[in-house]
């Protein structure tokens, strides 16, 4: 899988999650950028992502997923490996 | 149709937010006001657990605890909860809440305390939550644990975690049986249905305070939007049955009855003869059966006459095999069963018929039956018929509806209405209530006869009976076909010289029976025990509460509002009911 055809798969599920067609997201997006970015769908989009690409991140890899840009390195990681 | 039913639990949580604004937009949604308490994280439980509400014609409001504050939140004053006044409580509590659990080096009666000191906990918030409340409550029971300290004999041994789990899982049950507005959410079942390993995999715990993986959330979100549909009476009523490939494997007009697969030893005739005893079963529990098949009648009833059916045709309170299209005859069967169409749940493997069904009437519910070995689980899963209340009424309730045939056929031989009716030889008891789980049942789930559509927990018709200013009325209606059963509540609230009815329900099974009269009759009765003279009514057109909108009138009341009604008790009142004994 290509990064920019996983930028274009998360970019879709954090538009589904926050029901916005015209988010735009990339690597340097962060909580800051999304309002309704909070911590409870941040657990969400982790856990759609885990399913999605039928992966799974251990605890100490949640706990350093912070940005976007975090969440598609780790994809890339698990789906390319 | 519902939505939800189609999408995986995925799909359900990404697209959460235009999914509530399509449930939103439905017409005639019912309001409740659900409490939520915590034990874990509620966070996603909650806007989940409104979707799949919204998706069985529930419109909730909630009221969300404090995190892990369940136990507070009950037992001591709580005002804001008070001020909300739930009509349902969700007790959100799993293995996690358990102070205490068992070590190796316990001993039994170590053990037999903490699991009294466990259970006790959780008995003291169901008790509070009753007698502060009044309103149904749903708990949670417990999940095993991910790991087994003593292996397999962690299931045995007394101090085996696994063995006090469901210990306690039994004492919960004990109650919730004692305890009829208490329901159980199983996640027990839940969690295995699920994978214990996925659904219990701390990491969301060690991360989130989550007690569960958050992509369980759908499952138990579902489950317990079908606990709550059916303590507000939305259960389905009816299973309208395909027959080729549905009920038994072939097409009997092609193959004949001989060679259809059902029963014997091959593969599909044991699918097809297990799915026939499921169905069998449900029928058992209430469920109201009725054939709906393009076939020929004839031919199509010999099905049920081979060795290995399970079903006889006699099963079935319709049967109706045409050429007709399934939509029209489901619309046919539930006039005929004076039931709505929407009450009826369609069992086809054939998905054309199913989607031709789904874009006549949306509201039928059409599981998708594509493989026999999968029917039962298919049905199931749809939890049409969850029953939250269980009566020996529910058992009958097809024994009922053969007798209302028999009445019906024999109306056709009288000429005159009146002496028909005089020939049921109809008797009516007619008392306060007593039968307090039948009559909530009664109240919440009339639709027709039902002039303020007022719905009311256990304990709120319990409070009724237990107040001196209030008077109630049930009626049981027996006739020479047989008992109907408890098939009509009243409840009237005296204040002064007035009384004013607050609801009225009569079961669709004994319309047009004179039952409104002998009911009203005891009602003026009481009226005037209690110095009453004059009874007030209101009724509040609904989509679906036509049939009384002149029952007032035909009762002689006068109108004083476009809903208010009026009737003064005439001191030489004479008894409007002449063909029911009482």
């Amino acid at each position: 899988m290509t990064e920019e055809q996983i930028k274009s798969e998360v970019q879709d599920v954090f538009r589904r999650v926050f029901g916005d067609d015209t988010l735009a997201v990339t690597q340097k997006t962060t909580q800051d950028d999304i309002e309704a970015w909070d911590s409870l769908e941040h657990i969400n989009i982790l856990s759609i992502i885990e399913q999605k690409y039928g992966v799974k991140f251990d605890l100490n890899e949640v706990m350093e997923i912070k940005t976007a840009g975090d969440i598609m390195n780790i994809v890339s990681r698990k789906v390319n490996k | 149709m519902k939505v939800l039913n189609t999408l995986t639990p995925s799909e359900i949580m990404q697209n959460k937010r235009s999914l509530r604004a399509d449930l939103l937009a439905q017409e005639g949604l019912l309001s409740k006001k659900i409490a939520v308490l915590s034990g874990s994280t509620i966070g996603e439980i909650k806007n989940i657990f409104e979707l799949f509400l919204l998706d069985e014609g529930i419109r909730p409001e909630f009221w969300v605890g404090g995190f892990d504050r369940y136990y507070e939140d009950v037992v001591f004053e709580n005002n804001a909860l008070k001020t909300f006044s739930p009509d349902v409580v969700y007790l959100h509590i799993s293995t996690i809440n358990i102070k205490q659990l068992p070590s190796p080096s316990d001993t039994p009666e170590n053990v037999k305390n903490m699991l009294q000191s466990a259970f006790d906990r959780i008995k003291q918030v169901l008790l509070k939550i009753k007698q502060d409340y009044g309103c149904p409550v749903v708990v949670n029971n417990f999940e095993p644990l991910p790991y087994r300290l003593f292996g397999n004999s962690d299931v045995y041994r007394i101090s085996g975690r696994l063995h006090f789990l469901n210990k306690l899982n039994e004492l919960l049950s004990d109650y919730a049986r004692q305890n009829e507005d208490c329901h159980i959410n199983d996640i027990n079942y839940l969690s295995a249905v699920y994978g214990l390993k996925h659904w219990a995999d701390p990491k969301y715990w060690y991360l989130y305070k989550y007690a569960l993986n958050p992509d369980a959330i759908p499952l138990l979100a579902q489950n317990l939007s079908a606990i709550t549909k059916s303590i507000f009476g939305k259960n389905k009523k009816a299973l309208a049955l395909d027959l080729d490939n549905t009920l038994w494997g072939g097409v009997i007009g092609d193959d004949g009855a001989e060679n259809i697969l059902v029963g014997g030893e091959t593969p599909a005739g044991m699918a097809y003869a297990d799915f026939q005893r499921y169905i069998k079963a449900l029928s058992e529990m209430g469920v109201l059966l009725t054939v709906c098949s393009k076939n020929d009648p004839e031919i199509s009833k010999t099905g049920f006459g081979v060795p290995g059916s399970i079903l006889k045709a006699d099963d079935f309170l319709e049967f109706v095999a045409n050429w007709q299209d399934k939509a029209s005859n489901l619309e046919m069967i539930a006039k005929s069963v004076n039931i709505l169409p929407e009450s009826i749940v369609l069992a086809d493997d054939n998905p054309a018929e199913r989607e031709l069904v789904t874009q006549a009437l949306p509201k039928v519910e059409t599981p998708e039956l594509t493989d026999p070995a999968g029917f039962i689980t298919a049905l199931d899963a749809g939890a049409y018929f969850e029953a939250t209340a269980f009566s020996a009424e529910d058992a009958k309730r097809g024994e009922y509806y053969k007798k209302d045939k028999l009445r019906v056929q024999e109306q056709s031989s009288f000429q005159n209405y009146g002496e028909y009716l005089k020939s049921l030889g109809m008797r009516a008891r007619l008392s306060a209530f007593e039968n307090i789980s039948r009559i909530a049942q009664l109240i919440n789930k009339t639709n027709q006869f039902n002039l303020t559509t007022i719905r009311m927990t256990e304990g709120e018709v319990q409070a009724a009976v237990q107040d001196p200013d209030v008077i109630t009325i049930s009626a049981q209606l027996s006739d020479k076909f047989g008992d109907n059963g408890i098939v009509s509540a009243l409840i009237a609230d005296t204040n002064g010289g007035k009384a004013a009815i607050r609801l009225w329900v009569m079961s669709c099974r004994v319309f047009e029976r004179n039952l409104e009269f002998a009911v009203f009759d005891k009602l003026v009765c009481q009226c005037k025990s209690r110095g009453v003279d004059a009874i007030t009514g209101q009724y509040f057109p609904t989509a679906r509460n036509g049939y009384v909108k002149d029952l007032f009138s035909k009762l002689g009341f006068k109108q004083t509002s476009e809903t208010d009604w009026e009737y003064p008790v005439p001191r030489d009142y004479r008894n409007k009911n002449n063909v029911i004994g009482v």
